[in-house]
């Protein structure tokens, strides 16, 4: 029996966008822990562990995100650690956004003024407390607007889940789909969703650059 | 663990995924071409006078950029013959590539003309050139010039994004990878090998973008 896309089939969509939340999340959290060793990697003077952390960002930035998400799910199969995709699509968007983030967060580190490492040197702090008191502090202000702007991409990037199957809200458009064979409306009821979850992310990305931008404008002047 | 790979019953494939390979170049460039105009199109309605050009075009690069690739497609895929628009595969993959990136270029496009000095265009416009003399002359190597590694990347971005329309089968290398383990049922090794081969497209086109850089552009460099 063909069912009609009702206020009931939208509400369905609605709570399916918790999964899509909750994913982002998960991915967010653990991606950002990767990704700030993957950053401080990155900036260390240590040129093996700085290398890897390249190679790393390379292989995740040129290699497409549904292969990423493909290779964990198999391969957890095969290392006995079961098939289970709520792990998996977890996982893999974690390693995708500990390489984008660390990359973003490097790039961040470096653009503390080089001054600042010295004169925190010359206070007699060691490297962590450097890090911790001096350059992270500073860096973490540069990297407020790119990592809200990744954060677009991840929820965006959360939709891939659904072909390994993972249930969030693409999956469950397609669910819904096959119920009303109404793919128009689902899709574009979905798209909409998406929207609102992502636009205001993308808003508040663009006003904190402008800020920053405005804020910035000071300190460089002063150096000249 | 006790699974043992085998390698050797998917490099039998290898013929077959670069083929695959191929076909996601070539879907890749034609998404790029049209995407370009789409793009200039885009931007150049953004510039208008006309406030509701103006409007249209943001109203499209926003809902573009802020919904997911993998929707878009099944948007034009599965939605678009609802309303009589039916396409085969590989032409919904194309229409939702190039609706996708034309967005993203549109942006890119924008930052490039910006970026020509706005004396530069007074001083043209001074010497008495026309509007396409303008264009040509003044605004359209220098704006290139300073896109051109934002469109280098945007390409390599939409032809990493290209293994998602696999999904409605269009063809292309994660489709022939998918057909391949549905065979062999060797997953993990077709699409080790596959992820291989896209981050070898990668670097091959980021190589080649440089050189095409240099090329182009070298002899502005003072």
């Amino acid at each position: 029996m063909v069912r009609e896309f009702t206020a009931h089939e939208l509400w369905f969509l609605v709570l399916a966008v918790r999964w899509t939340i909750a994913l982002s999340a998960i991915a967010f959290v653990a991606g950002g822990a990767g990704g700030l060793v993957v950053a401080l990697s990155r900036v260390s003077r240590s040129g093996v562990l700085a290398g890897m952390a390249t190679a790393y960002i390379k292989v995740v930035q040129g290699t497409p995100l549904l292969m990423q998400l493909y290779l964990v799910y198999f391969g957890s199969t095969l290392l006995r650690l079961g098939s289970d995709a709520w792990t998996a699509a977890a996982l893999g968007l974690a390693l995708y956004a500990s390489a984008f983030l660390g990359e973003i967060w490097r790039g961040c580190i470096q653009a503390v003024p080089r001054a600042q490492w010295e004169a925190a040197r010359a206070l007699g702090l060691g490297y962590p407390s450097q890090l911790r008191f001096i350059i992270l502090p500073q860096a973490s202000r540069i990297a407020l607007p790119p990592t809200v702007g990744f954060l677009v991409q991840l929820v965006k990037g959360t939709s891939l889940a659904s072909i390994i199957g993972f249930t969030e809200l693409t999956r469950a458009a397609a669910v819904v789909n096959n119920a009303t064979f109404r793919p128009l409306m689902v899709y574009t009821a979905v798209a909409g969703l998406y929207f609102i979850l992502c636009w205001p992310l993308s808003l508040l990305s663009e006003h904190l650059e402008r800020r920053l931008e405005r804020a910035g404008a000071s300190p460089v002047s002063f150096q000249i | 663990m006790d699974y043992v790979f085998q390698f050797g019953v998917v490099w039998r494939e290898i013929d077959a995924l670069l083929l695959g390979g191929w076909l996601t170049l070539r879907l890749s460039a034609l998404a790029m071409v049209f995407g370009l105009v789409v793009g200039v199109a885009g931007a150049l309605a953004k510039a208008s006078r006309h406030q509701t050009l103006r409007a249209l075009a943001r109203a499209y690069v926003e809902a573009i950029r802020n919904t997911p690739f993998l929707v878009q497609v099944l948007l034009v895929y599965l939605g678009l013959p609802s309303i009589g628009i039916r396409l085969k595969p590989d032409q919904a993959a194309l229409l939702a590539m190039v609706i996708n990136l034309g967005a993203y270029t549109t942006e890119i496009v924008r930052a490039g003309i910006k970026a020509v000095p706005p004396g530069q265009i007074q001083a043209g416009t001074a010497l008495g050139l026309s509007r396409w003399q303008l264009f040509r002359f003044v605004v359209c190597l220098p704006a290139l010039r300073a896109v051109f590694p934002a469109l280098g990347s945007q390409f390599i971005l939409v032809m990493l994004a290209s293994s998602v329309v696999s999904v409605i089968s269009a063809e292309e290398l994660t489709a022939v990878a998918d057909t391949i383990v549905a065979r062999n049922f060797r997953s993990f090794e077709v699409y080790l090998i596959v992820t291989g081969l896209y981050l070898a497209m990668c670097l091959a086109f980021q190589a080649a973008f440089a050189a095409i850089h240099r090329a182009l552009f070298a002899r502005w460099s003072g």
